[in-house]
């Protein structure tokens, strides 16, 4: 089925974002909209180059979260620092294969997806290839789905240190890591938020 | 195709200057960049060299976890633990930290700290909630190392500690061990360091540490004695227990102390050698000086003497005995006893001095056997003695015996040996052992032999007697027993017997009656045995049956 429709880029109109006033595109720099005086923008502004820098950004700062310890339990005279995928192994050898695999799927998994999706994203709509389009589209509205859940072990080391404080017997403590891991996982989120997936849809010869 | 379905009405756009550059957010991956880099450099900054330390067995030892500490401050912390390649210990991969990249000299010890319960103490103990960690020492090398091998025990002494190393020498450790303490006045001053075997296994070589500033009590004439354990000896001189304190009965110790007296009181220099004695006593007495070695022959037996006795001179110790050995005489076909004893003649003080002054002045050479000679020839005998009677343990004494029999000595036979004579005590063994002679004289067999027979003689007899007279015996017994009834029967008051017997009693008083009255009448009347009874006398009362009992009694 082909679906020859204009855009509304092609029509020269813009809508707001917010209160979805449709507009006249006058093509000048910082137009706002005359209603609610949010700004307009055909594509959002430099989606590209912002969801490429914020992932760069994202992905240099995934290596010392990985590589930093995250968390240190200490137990009577046992002081135990764990990075994300130590904390995995461990979860693991020591019987909670289930929560291994959650920990696992919401600190290794999702933020490599999303690297991966937006990465992929990124690349084939700067090439504007007609290539899986809905696909595309699909995938985008997973990372921002998904793009909640990736705190998780944000959340476990905030909750622990939180609840786990009896002194010398036992004591969670936050180390470095876990502000690396923070700051990617809100980055990836900067950088899907700043994509625009209408990026996907143009150049297109034909809406497949 | 655009202008046909778009509205012409549709508002335009409100422009405003826009705030930000939307460059700047290039600002964040290199912000990102930034600080990865900084981790990075950090790291590298931090990352000391990297070293190999091997031990025994890798108990407790954590890689990633175990730290390396030098005055509970982390330096550097193991990461990875390895089985050499012939099994025989572990290699610890330890990474140092920047600041601590002057441990990896040459001097540089580890150990690691382990909770340990011993005998002098318990150390590490905090290391049983935290986990062991390694121990290290630095010295003052600049000669770098990355290959170490670490120590099993703690080093006793840390390096840069205040205070003196001392050597001592000794002939067996008895109960010290590295870490034993030192004391002062029974104040622990310090602790031994190491200890290891002269080369020619002759000795012990111990070297010990002084805290400072204590170390400045050590002088040049400073002696040093075991103070291990309680010092139980049984010797000659009585039973004697020793002990310098509770700690020393469990772990052992050395003590130190100055000698009584004059003496140098300058500082000993470091490193300085001492010896160690066995007990204070020894440690405290004079100097020894060089000791001699003589030889002494007894021909009974000695029983009770063993090496160590004391050798006295006239009562002075004067050395100890260090070898009892039989030797055999052919000519006397006895087997006489070699004594060796080692003696100190420097330990006879002032006498000594003088008869040393006494050979020089005389040309004689101050030899031992030269002075001995002499003292031989006015009746010095060796005797062995007991010193303990309750032991029996036996001490050498040399001692004048007055009238000694002369004795061929020749100074020249090494080595010196000293003429004996028997001790008393042995002259009263010999006496007893003549009353001993004597009674194994005595023919104790046949005497028994003889007991025997009349024994068995007798047991004959009692037999026979058993056997015939007793049943004869009983008869007798019955038939008297028969006759005592009889005898009883006839005493009865109710028996003839008895009642004639009443009847001659009463006949018997009136025959004493009657004579009572012929008397009388005689008294009065003596005529009347001549001319017989007056046929008129005068009327009696009682006279008519006088007559008659009287002649009635007379009659029988």
């Amino acid at each position: 089925m082909s679906l020859d429709l204009p855009r509304a880029d092609e029509l020269g109109l813009i809508g707001c974002h917010v209160c979805g006033l449709v507009c006249r595109d006058t093509g000048a720099e910082g137009a706002h909209c005359p209603r609610c005086h949010s700004a307009l923008h055909r594509r959002k502004q430099a989606s590209y180059s912002r969801t490429l820098a914020l992932l760069l950004a994202a992905f240099m700062l995934y290596i010392p979260a990985n590589v930093l310890p995250i968390m240190r339990t200490a137990s009577v005279g046992d002081i135990d620092d764990n990075t994300i995928l130590s904390g995995v192994i461990e979860l693991w050898v020591k019987g909670s294969p289930d929560l291994a695999v959650i920990v696992f799927t919401a600190s290794i998994v999702v933020p490599m997806l999303k690297f991966l999706a937006l990465g992929l994203l990124l690349w084939s709509s700067r090439h504007a290839t007609p290539w899986a389009r809905r696909q595309r589209a699909k995938l985008y509205r997973l990372v921002e789905l998904i793009g909640y859940w990736s705190m998780l072990d944000v959340f476990v080391v905030a909750l622990l240190t939180a609840l786990v404080r009896f002194g010398v017997l036992s004591l969670v403590e936050p180390l470095p890591g876990v502000v690396f891991f923070g700051l990617t996982v809100i980055l990836t989120m900067f950088a899907s938020m700043s994509f625009d997936p209408r990026l996907i849809w143009d150049g297109r010869e034909s809406d497949d | 195709m655009t202008d046909q379905q778009v509205p012409s009405d549709l508002p335009e756009p409100v422009v405003r200057k826009p705030r930000i550059n939307a460059s700047f957010v290039w600002l964040i991956p290199v912000l990102a960049a930034l600080v990865g880099l900084s981790l990075v450099i950090n790291a590298w900054m931090q990352a000391g060299p990297t070293i190999t330390i091997s031990f025994q067995s890798a108990e407790g030892l954590d890689p990633g976890k175990t730290p390396v500490k030098y005055k509970n401050v982390v330096i550097g912390r193991v990461t990875a633990v390895t089985l050499a390649k012939d099994r025989s210990h572990v290699t610890a991969k330890v990474s140092l930290e920047k600041s601590a990249e002057g441990f990896a000299t040459a001097d540089t010890r580890f150990w690691v700290v382990r909770p340990r319960i011993g005998l002098g103490g318990v150390s590490g103990i905090d290391t049983l909630l935290s986990g062991a960690f390694i121990g290290a020492d630095v010295g003052e090398s600049k000669e770098s190392r990355d290959e170490f091998t670490g120590l099993e025990e703690p080093p006793a002494v840390t390096h840069g500690a205040p205070g003196k190393t001392f050597k001592l020498h000794t002939d067996d450790l008895g109960s010290l061990d590295i870490g034993s303490p030192v004391y002062y006045r029974r104040i622990q001053v310090g602790r031994v360091v190491t200890y290891q075997l002269d080369k020619d296994g002759k000795g012990v070589s111990l070297q010990i540490f002084v805290d400072g500033p204590n170390d400045e009590f050590v002088s040049k004439s400073t002696r040093f004695w075991n103070a291990s354990g309680v010092d139980v000896s049984i010797g000659a001189d009585g039973v004697k227990l020793n002990t310098q304190s509770l700690a020393t009965v469990l772990a052992g110790g050395v003590a130190f102390g100055a000698p009584l007296g004059p003496h140098d009181e300058t500082p000993a220099e470091q490193g300085a050698e001492f010896r160690l004695f066995g007990e204070q006593a020894t440690a405290m007495a004079p100097p020894d000086g060089e000791p001699r070695y003589i030889r002494m022959r007894f021909d009974q037996s000695l029983r009770g003497l063993k090496v160590d006795a004391p050798v006295e001179f006239l009562g002075v110790p004067f050395g100890r005995v260090v070898s009892i050995n039989l030797d055999f005489d052919e000519k006397t076909q006895t087997f006489p006893v070699i004594v060796g004893a080692v003696v100190y003649p420097q330990r006879l003080g002032r006498a000594h001095d003088k008869l040393v002054a006494l050979a020089k002045a005389r040309g004689d050479d101050a030899q031992l056997s030269q002075m001995m000679g002499r003292l031989i020839e006015h009746g010095l005998r060796a005797q062995a003695r007991s010193g303990n009677l309750l032991t029996g343990q036996l001490y050498i004494a040399l001692d004048f015996v007055p009238k000694a029999p002369k004795v061929p000595y020749d100074p020249m036979v090494k080595p010196l040996e000293i003429p004996t004579v028997p001790g008393s005590f042995d002259k009263l063994q010999e006496q007893l052992a003549e009353i001993v002679d004597k009674i194994q004289k005595i023919p104790f067999d046949s005497i028994g032999q003889n007991a025997n027979a009349t024994l068995a003689e007798l047991n004959r007899t009692l037999k026979k007697v058993n056997d015939d007279v007793l049943p004869e015996f009983k008869t007798t017994l019955q038939g008297a027993q028969q006759t005592l009834g009889n005898a009883n029967n006839a005493l009865s008051a109710d028996s003839p017997l008895q009642q004639n017997l009443g009847g001659t009693v009463q006949e018997m008083q009136r025959t004493v009656r009657s004579l009572r009255v012929l008397t009388d009448y005689l008294g009065a009347h003596p005529d009347a045995l001549l001319r017989g009874r007056r046929a008129d006398a005068p009327p009696e009362r009682n006279a008519p049956p006088a007559p008659t009992s009287t002649q009635e009694g007379s009659k029988p």
